[in-house]
């Protein structure tokens, strides 16, 4: 086994991330504004912006989606036991005792098994949630002649909301892990594509004779507390 | 009489009369009637020798204009403007004006010369059972009169003035009365203009915007600003540009509205049983982009009205907010007095107390109540029970959220304090114009008379104790369309404590925080605190952090 700076997010994969939290945050933001929590943006202009973004956002999806399965990518995300107590121990103990975090990263799973459960929940329940209710809510106008006194469509708009606020507390909860063992190392692999990957010597060998570019010199130490 | 708000063009009316004599053929100044737009005859009435009088009353001219038009006056006794009755099959309700008491001047019989002084014929001097007058003492000249001279009194029962006319007489809209020359009038008849209509429906109530807020002398020639529809530099429409008139009966009712078209627009001359914005706006108005595609979606619970008439009252002409009748009847050294509080925009100062009246409240660009409004108004008649313990609805909306023919509708909510029968729970007709009656409050100042004199004149009982109640009445607001950039912005009504603050059964993102939206704040601090503990315990831990997943 050695540690290598290895391409583990492709440029795809980190267009995706990025563009996901502008919109995240737009629609955080706009959405904030259409319930009445700020007034920055008349509200006019926040529903257009919501509307937009939220469309924007969505197809995106539908591209990342695609690329998932195309990829095999979808794997990392399967749900696993293996590791699971450790890491939660960790976070809930050995964190304030200053132990390394029990999580090796290898090639086929870049995500521990906290972390590949929590995207799960978001990719599945989550933003699923949002969407759908949004595009409900959006197009209020096809079934408002059915919803006299306006039932469901406070009912669609409340789930519409927690899901959203659920979304946002996810992004507080991801923003603070990143500074578990240096931020600044955590979001470098985003930005570049690249991290410090555990190989097998196959590994290793194979990724130097198909994919050199794949293998890097690491530029900066990656995980300065080891 | 009056509180007395004239329009502009009255009060130049009135500076010319006083300075000089009128005479025949001369309008002396007077501004002409505003053009009525399309109107292309092909028979020009000063040629007519019918026409050429001289008339010695409106009968007479009305017996002229029957020669040609021999229909004319059966259609006008068919209408509601003749009847002043009108049979709602819907509430089987029988209202009119000479039925229902309103917030304002009370009731029409008893009052008979002041109030019919405004309807459209010749003598209807006792509006008890149905009108029996017959076609020659229908008034032509009111609606048809283009030249700006006729008028009519206001305490004739509907006649002109003519020779002799009695120092201090009045027309229908205040001014000072001028001796009418009926013949110019006769050859002048055209399409009615704005200032037709606007002679009476103006001026309800005793005065210049009194009564609708919606309607006053500002929309005989109003800035687009003020009605994007009726301006001369706009629309120019007429009264009948929308409210469209078969056999002399007109589309439109304050009493029985269309409250939610879907019939959109009709091909030309299709649909002339509507005066609706969809008839010719369509009932998807907005363009087709997102933000006209979620305005066309509130077509469904909004009237168009709600967002496009942000305001009543404008062009400089207040109206009548409250009328408490109950302050009436005082005076200084046993003569009636008036005050006047309220300074209009124009400078003029309008009463605020009149010995005659009460106490009177005025508001200029005034924000409407809204509610669900399924176009049915149901009236509280004089002999329904009313409870007085509450303030009593003149009359009521109908409608709610759970219904598809209710919409949010402007309105606007007069403040009354009225009369009323105190172990009957009724309210009760009051007789104030009389001047000759020993009974008449206007005259007497002793409202134990002016009620008894006027239960007795219809034949309703009456316990002879009476007090005052407050009331509402509601009127729908449909004029004085903004021009489209001066709409509503959705902030007026998505926002906390905004304009439909009171409504209830409809979603409006922004009005409140959604139950979501506490349980998310919540979640979100708790979140928040989750990590800033965590973060916290590890500054404390003895290491700085272990490693990390990456």
């Amino acid at each position: 086994m050695a540690e290598r700076c290895v391409k583990v997010y492709s440029r795809f994969n980190r267009l995706w991330h990025w563009s996901q939290v502008a919109s995240i945050f737009l629609l955080l933001f706009s959405g904030a504004r259409i319930m009445g929590l700020h007034s920055v943006l008349p509200f006019g202009l926040a529903v257009m912006v919501h509307s937009f973004g939220a469309l924007a956002l969505l197809l995106l999806w539908a591209f990342a989606t695609f690329w998932l399965f195309t990829t095999g990518a979808w794997k990392q995300y399967l749900p696993t036991q293996a590791g699971l107590w450790q890491v939660m121990r960790f976070y809930a103990w050995g964190v304030f005792r200053g132990e390394p975090h029990p999580y090796r990263k290898v090639l086929w799973r870049k995500h521990n098994p906290l972390q590949a459960m929590a995207y799960l929940a978001l990719k599945i329940v989550l933003f699923p949630g949002i969407w759908i209710t949004g595009l409900i809510y959006l197009t209020h106008g096809f079934w408002q002649t059915l919803d006299k006194g306006g039932f469901w469509i406070e009912a669609v708009a409340n789930l519409h909301i927690l899901a959203a606020f659920a979304i946002a507390s996810f992004v507080i909860v991801h923003v603070y892990l990143l500074t578990i063992g240096g931020f600044r190392a955590h979001v470098r692999p985003m930005v570049t594509g690249f991290d410090m990957i555990d190989l097998t010597a196959e590994q290793e060998a194979y990724l130097q004779e198909n994919e050199p570019d794949r293998l890097r010199e690491p530029r900066h130490a990656a995980h300065p507390a080891e | 009489m009056v509180s007395k708000p004239l329009g502009r063009a009255i009060v130049v009316i009135a500076a010319v009369l006083i300075g000089g004599q009128v005479t025949a053929q001369d309008t002396g100044g007077r501004p002409l009637a505003p053009t009525v737009p399309g109107e292309g005859s092909t028979a020009d009435h000063s040629k007519f020798e019918v026409l050429k009088g001289p008339f010695a009353s409106g009968p007479e001219v009305t017996k002229a204009c029957l020669s040609c038009h021999t229909e004319a006056d059966d259609q006008v006794m068919h209408s509601i403007h003749w009847s002043w009755s009108y049979d709602n099959a819907t509430t089987g309700q029988t209202l009119g004006k000479k039925n229902v008491v309103n917030a304002f001047c009370g009731n029409v019989a008893s009052n008979e010369a002041r109030c019919t002084s405004c309807h459209t014929g010749y003598g209807w001097e006792d509006v008890r059972g149905a009108n029996t007058m017959s076609g020659e003492r229908v008034d032509c000249l009111a609606c048809h009169d283009r030249s700006g001279n006729y008028t009519k009194l206001d305490n004739a029962a509907g006649h002109p003035p003519l020779e002799p006319l009695k120092a201090g007489a009045k027309t229908i809209t205040g001014a000072s009365a001028w001796v009418v020359d009926l013949a110019m009038a006769a050859q002048s008849v055209g399409k009615p203009g704005r200032d037709n209509c606007g002679s009476c429906h103006f001026y309800g109530g005793g005065g210049d915007n009194v009564k609708h807020g919606d309607l006053s002398s500002a929309l005989i020639s109003p800035a687009p600003s003020v009605d994007v529809h009726m301006s001369p530099e706009t629309g120019n429409f007429t009264c009948e540009s929308c409210h469209l008139s078969d056999k002399h009966v007109f589309a439109g009712s304050r009493y029985n509205l269309n409250a939610h078209d879907l019939g959109g627009t009709g091909r030309p001359g299709e649909r002339r049983d509507v005066a609706t914005c969809e008839s010719c706006h369509s009932a998807e108005p907005h363009g087709a982009s997102l933000i006209g595609m979620k305005l066309n979606d509130h077509v469904e619970r909004v009237a168009c009205q709600t967002c496009h008439i942000p305001t009543f009252a404008k062009g400089g002409v207040a109206t009548k907010t409250m009328w408490d009748w109950s302050t009436a009847g005082e005076l200084k050294d046993g003569k009636p007095f008036h005050e006047e509080n309220f300074t209009q925009s124009d400078g003029k100062q309008l009463h605020t107390y009149l010995s005659t009246k009460g106490d009177f409240e005025w508001g200029e660009d005034v924000v409407p109540h809204y509610a669900w409004f399924d176009g049915q108004v149901e009236y509280t008649l004089p002999d329904d029970r009313i409870d007085p313990t509450g303030v009593v609805e003149v009359n009521r909306l109908s409608g709610s959220a759970d219904d598809p023919g209710s919409r949010i509708w402007p309105f606007k909510r007069m403040e009354g304090r009225q009369a009323y029968d105190t172990q009957l729970n009724t309210f009760v007709y009051t007789q104030v114009y009389g001047p000759q009656t020993a009974s008449a409050f206007w005259t007497n100042f002793d409202w134990e008379k002016s009620i008894k004199a006027a239960m007795d004149y219809v034949g309703q009982p009456y316990s002879g104790e009476f007090d005052f109640v407050d009331t509402y009445m509601y009127w729908p607001i449909t004029h004085m369309v903004a021009p489209a950039d001066e709409a509503l912005q959705c902030d007026s009504c998505h926002a906390r404590n905004a304009r439909l603050a009171g409504i209830t059964g409809v979603y409006i993102p922004g009005s409140t925080l959604p139950v979501a939206g506490k349980l998310g704040l919540v979640m979100l601090a708790l979140a928040a605190l989750a990590v800033m503990g965590h973060g916290v315990l590890r500054l404390m831990g003895r290491g700085k952090g272990g490693s990390h997943h990456g």
